[in-house]
């Protein structure tokens, strides 16, 4: 029994990535390329030299971190969306910092993560001012903030802060030295500090939804808000608050991507990070410690997937239908193994409770909030 | 009136009519209690395949046929992980909406930017196109036009004057009454689901074929899906006031569009891509139950029932949740 | 139509609900199934009307053995139910849910089905308003379509469960006096499923008693009430005592407040609660006593008046302050508000035991382990709390209310417990009373209303009557004040 238990559990995890990449190889057949190089170019790609290395580490930082703040919101049982905007808005306000403001490197960059984390969190608390005092679902909210972002991005980089003589450009001028972030060495071009901030954001959120009274009264809320108010839990402020840290965690990222990865402000800054760390909490379904590990494996299919126009002439979108088919067939696999092992074990979630009422559709109302 | 405004008019109501058929099939499997999220995937993927389809047969319904069996396939996805599989709706639907757009345009490569082989022509409809006015905004249209006007009239009449309609709403609202009654709910909800992601394929085809010919990238219809879903929360899931709702959305592109044309008023061009999005979220603001009854605290008395009803927007009582006929 | 029952059983999990039950009900009967909550009479009439399938037995109608596994099937054989929750779809009207179901072509024909609503209201002396939505009506009137329903499908035998739960006096005499037709007049058999003894007397022919999911008994009406007791639960009763309790001092008042619900309107309430007064809130369904419930606890904010907890205002202030202020509220519905199902016991003990930023989780435990035995619940600190029976779920939320409440606001506080549970709970609130807390309580069962209360405030489409002496009134004349006749009960 325990053997085929195993078996079954094993089945289960490897099924969808194998389909996945079956599906994969059948549609870059379709597109008469071979499948077998374009795996050897993605699995080469990423441990090529140092530097494309670096440029994993690079991806892996800001994903982990909306990972981990995707977890946070996934927590208080929201579906963050906005995650894309909030990374565009840090963007933008430590954008500000470095084109305007100029102190000594140290206070400089201090500001700038700073001012990062402010304009994510404000982003962040904009949905949850839409969804608690105006009753605007935080799909919907998220969703046209992420545009609004973008708008404001283009707004900026082509009126207000376009470089000199050069409003056609998509992007400011380059910052200047000092208001960028160092990197480790030339060599493996990687930013030291926003390894430490990552590495702090993952063990801290892991902490403090283990151990502290606000982590508790996010799962409460996240799992039923209506009761969670009942029993004291401010509802509306964990909703907030919520969105809030996930925002700032995704401003982080973003600045990142100005002041390291980009080192200008232009369009499009997230560069889709915020969607794919959905993707990352969704697969690992809202687990913290397997979040920064999926992460890494999905910035290595990145990392390996840069020279595929170029070597092979491939759209880089293959891998975004990679990773979309993975998550998918591993949800699709999770309902399936539930269902079977269901069915082994006689009767469902009823069992044992005989005389307990389903919940009746209707007294599922709003969500309510303070 | 100007022929100019009344060439504006027609043309808004050619360009809602993507919007006006996403918007009502989605309704469909709404009240069925199915939430189908991914449309602003869904959307892409159908309208390359009813663009791809098209272009190798030569033939529009070639192409609006493998549009709706794609919308209804992945309208099925979400269905058989919803219902089957007790999977979240809303989280199958959202990596649908990005596996569908990155499928779109990995397979759209090939026919990226080549002309339409074949085109949606306007076809005048005798007698009712010469009515002043009204007849060139209304009945001078391409026949994606016509079909989301019988669309229109055939949803309403099914959902609330057939027997049908009865079960359908049913299975949304109350299922375990629905299964009482011997309604099969989990196969209607399949049937309403598929009906509906075939409507959301088609009107991916009524851009790719009609209003906005041809594949790009990124795709035109980027962020219409989304649009599309807000509508149907704005309408009520109510067909009439889903189709003004896309109306509206289309009426408000065609002024800002118009606005953009217009030197002398000093507003960034850029910021008025916003103005939906805006919109969007105002429109959420007004239905949502709060908000109305903090306008309806300020408004006379006769005002209020009136303003409720209108406004008013609650959705099936089960939408999203699953039905189990042995777990009672 | 006679029913034949022959050895039903019916497993849950470890749970024997049904065990070998027979019996038999003649055509233009009415039998009464008796028994207490989780006898197991739901499940066997869930079984008799195909909602349910039985493990084993057999079901036989005027002799031939019936095989149908679905509701509609059982319809179709003849066998219709009424639930207790009538099983219509809310956002339907009056007459969308009676043609919902019926056979027929693609089309709907509102001539004819207007023709048979009149016709079987009239025949019963039904108030049914065609074009009414199903959310404006009360209980008693969603029943009366259901049953409309059921006749136009042509069912022979009619079950009720629980169908006086709820209803005022003035419906439960149209129902009465319908069944009573029904069964007389078109030979009609009729299963009234209840707990309350005085329906089954006014009502039945004949009674068959369950008790822990076997049949213990049955009678030939006229039974008096002692021995249909007996026959319950084996044993009679100790009546209830009511210890006085001397009133403290004004702790909650209303004054001048308009609280608007969806469906009702109180205007100019006031209300003065003292100290260890139990304060009884009747009404059908939707009359406005949950509103007044909330709003003691601040869940509904008024739009006019004030709420003075302790001399202050409170009103329009959040829950959160109410809470501080030492009113905590209890709501219907245990999982949907109260408790949080995915949360272990532990979870909710620290949830609700401290204020500190940091969760001292071996503490935590330590209390829920020292709260279980107190309040002597049957479950573990690390099981989730939608493992645990009802009667557990209920014992745990009473656990993790406050100790020593200025007010307990509480909907239904026994709504779906076993006769044992509903004695322990209010054992419970009587021993917090004692200590000087207030208690206002909504109830849809008139007794406990009777039993538990000081005062009685009756509330009627939002106006409220008050009956100053709970000891003195009787469950008639609580029936007829929830139906709205105000007049008739004022002396």
């Amino acid at each position: 029994m325990s053997k085929n238990r195993t078996w079954f559990q094993v089945v289960f995890a490897v099924a969808p990535i194998i389909v996945s990449l079956a599906i994969t190889s059948a549609l870059i057949l379709t597109v008469n390329a071979d499948p077998i190089a374009v795996f050897q170019s993605e699995w080469n790609g990423a441990f090529r030299s140092p530097t494309v290395f670096a440029g994993v580490i690079n991806f892996w930082m800001p994903l982990a971190l909306c990972s981990m703040g995707l977890i946070v919101t996934f927590t208080a049982g929201l579906w963050n969306i906005g995650v894309e905007g909030q990374i565009g808005m840090g963007a933008v306000f430590a954008t500000w910092a470095a084109l305007f403001v100029t102190l000594p490197q140290p206070a400089q960059i201090a500001l700038e993560i700073a001012l990062g984390f402010l304009g994510g969190a404000l982003w962040g608390a904009l949905v949850g001012f839409l969804k608690t005092q105006l009753g605007v679902h935080e799909i919907f909210g998220g969703v046209a903030l992420n545009s609004l972002a973008n708008v404001i991005t283009i707004y900026l980089v082509t009126g207000p802060w376009s470089p000199p003589g050069g409003a056609s450009k998509q992007s400011t001028a380059p910052f200047v030295t000092n208001a960028l972030l160092p990197q480790i060495s030339a060599d493996f071009p990687v930013s030291l500090l926003m390894l430490i901030l990552t590495f702090a954001a993952i063990i801290g959120v892991i902490l403090i939804l283990r151990g502290t009274r606000w982590g508790l009264q996010l799962k409460a809320t996240g799992k039923n808000a209506r009761s969670a108010l009942l029993l004291g839990v401010p509802t509306t402020r964990s909703a907030i608050s919520a969105l809030m840290v996930c925002g700032g965690l995704a401003g982080i990222a973003g600045a990142f991507r100005v002041l390291f990865v980009y080192q200008s402000l232009r369009t499009l800054v997230s560069g889709g990070i915020g969607f794919l760390a959905l993707l990352v909490v969704l697969l690992v379904a809202v687990r913290a410690l397997w979040a920064p590990l999926i992460a890494l494996i999905f910035a290595l299919f990145l990392g390996g997937s840069t020279r595929l126009k170029i070597e092979l002439g491939l759209d880089e979108s293959l891998v975004g239908v990679l990773q979309g088919l993975i998550v998918l067939l591993v949800l699709l696999a999770s309902g399936l193994r539930q269902r079977l092992s269901e069915r082994d074990s006689g009767r469902g979630d009823l069992a044992g409770r005989p005389y307990e009422q389903p919940i009746s559709a209707e007294q599922q109302e709003a969500v309510p909030h303070e | 009136m100007s022929d100019a405004l009344i060439n504006t008019l027609a043309s808004v109501v050619a360009n809602a009519t993507p919007l006006v058929i996403a918007g009502l099939g989605e309704t469909i499997n709404e009240r069925a209690g199915v939430i189908n999220l991914s449309l602003d995937g869904s959307l892409a993927l159908s309208a390359m395949f009813g663009f791809v389809a098209a272009q190798a047969s030569g033939n529009l319904v070639v192409g609006l046929l493998a549009a709706a069996i794609t919308g209804a396939i992945i309208a099925l996805i979400v269905a058989v992980a919803g219902i089957e599989l007790r999977q979240d709706q809303v989280a199958i639907g959202f990596v649908l909406t990005l596996l569908c757009a990155d499928l779109a345009q990995f397979l759209g490569q090939s026919v990226a930017h080549t002309r339409p082989v074949v085109e949606m022509l306007n076809v005048p409809i005798p007698i009712l196109s010469n009515i002043p006015v009204v007849g060139t905004i209304l009945f001078n249209q391409d026949i994606m036009v016509y079909f989301s006007y019988i669309l229109i009239f055939g949803t309403w009449y099914v959902l609330f004057h057939t027997r049908i309609g009865l079960a359908h709403r049913a299975v949304g609202e109350r299922p375990e009454a629905a299964f009482a009654r011997g309604t099969n709910v989990n196969r209607l909800r399949y049937v309403c689901t598929a009906i509906g992601g075939a409507l959301v394929g088609i009107a991916g085809a009524a851009y790719s074929l009609g209003t906005k010919p041809g594949w790009t990238n990124p795709p035109v219809m980027q962020g219409d899906g989304w649009i599309a879903l807000a509508i149907v929360i704005f309408g009520g899931w109510h067909p009439f006031r889903v189709v003004l709702g896309a109306y509206l959305f289309s009426g408000l592109r065609a002024l800002s569009s118009a606005i953009q044309r217009t030197p002398s008023l000093n507003i960034p061009l850029v910021l008025l891509n916003g103005l939906p999005w805006v919109l969007m979220i105002l429109t959420l603001v007004l239905v949502s139950s709060g908000v109305i009854e903090r306008l309806l605290s300020v408004l006379p008395r006769p005002l209020q029932k009136w303003t409720r009803n209108f406004l008013r927007s609650d959705p099936p009582a089960a939408l999203g949740t699953r039905f189990d006929p042995e777990a009672k | 139509m006679d029913i034949e029952l022959r050895h039903i059983h019916k497993h849950f999990g470890p749970v024997h609900a049904n065990n070998d039950i027979s019996f038999t009900v003649k055509g233009g009967r009415i039998v009464g199934v008796l028994g207490e909550n989780g006898a197991g009479k739901s499940t066997l009439m869930k079984i008799l009307s195909g909602y349910q399938p039985a493990d084993s037995g057999d079901i036989l109608l005027d002799g031939v053995r019936a095989a149908y596994h679905r509701p509609e099937a059982a319809i179709a054989a003849g066998i219709g139910m009424l639930q207790q929750d009538p099983l219509d779809i809310p956002a339907f009207t009056v007459l969308e849910n009676l043609v919902y179901g019926q056979p027929g072509g693609l089309f709907l024909s509102r001539k004819n089905a207007q023709k048979q609503l009149g016709d079987l209201c009239g025949r019963f002396g039904f108030a049914l308003d065609a074009d009414a939505p199903i959310v404006s009506l009360s209980i008693g009137q969603r029943q009366q379509l259901e049953i409309v329903r059921l006749l136009a499908l042509g069912i022979k035998t009619l079950i009720l469960d629980e169908p006086t739960t709820g209803i005022s006096a003035e419906q439960k005499d149209i129902l009465f006096d319908a069944l009573r037709k029904l069964s007389k007049n078109e030979g009609m058999s009729v299963l009234l499923v209840s707990h309350k003894l005085e329906d089954v007397i006014a009502l039945c022919d004949e009674v068959v008693v369950l008790r822990a999911g076997k049949l213990v008994g049955d009678a030939q009406m006229p039974v008096t009430k002692a021995e249909l007791v007996r026959l319950m639960f084996g044993q009679e009763l100790a009546p209830q005592t009511r210890a006085q309790v001397p009133l403290g001092q004004t702790v909650v008042s209303f004054d001048k407040v308009t609280l608007r619900g969806k469906r009702v309107t109180v205007e100019n309430f006031a209300l003065d609660i003292r100290a260890g007064e139990v304060i009884g809130l009747a009404g059908l369904d939707g009359s406005g006593q949950e509103l007044i419930a909330r709003a003691c606890a601040g869940l509904i904010k008024p739009q006019h008046g004030t709420i003075r907890i302790a001399g202050k205002n409170m009103a329009g202030k959040p829950y959160r302050d109410f809470l501080r202020s030492g009113v905590a509220f209890g709501a219907a519905g245990r999982l949907e508000e109260g408790l949080i199902a995915g949360l272990t016991l532990t979870e909710h003990i620290a949830l609700t035991s401290s204020d500190e930023a940091l969760v001292n989780w071996p503490r935590a435990r330590d209390l829920t382990e020292t709260q279980l035995k107190l309040y002597n619940v049957r479950g573990r600190s690390t099981d989730t709390i939608e493992r645990l029976s009802g009667g557990n779920q209920q014992r745990v939320l009473m656990a993790l209310l406050p100790q020593k409440p200025v007010l307990l606001a509480l909907e239904q506080p026994t709504r779906g417990l076993d006769v044992d549970s509903a004695r322990w709970i209010w054992q419970q609130l009587l021993a917090r009373r004692a200590s000087g807390t207030a208690i206002l309580f909504t109830s849809p069962d008139l007794d406990e209303l009777v039993a538990y209360s000081d005062r009685i405030l009756v509330l009627y489409a939002g106006k409220v009557y008050e009956i100053a002496d709970a000891g003195a009134t009787t469950i008639d004349e609580l029936g007829h004040l929830i139906g709205g006749d105000f007049q008739k009960a004022a002396p």
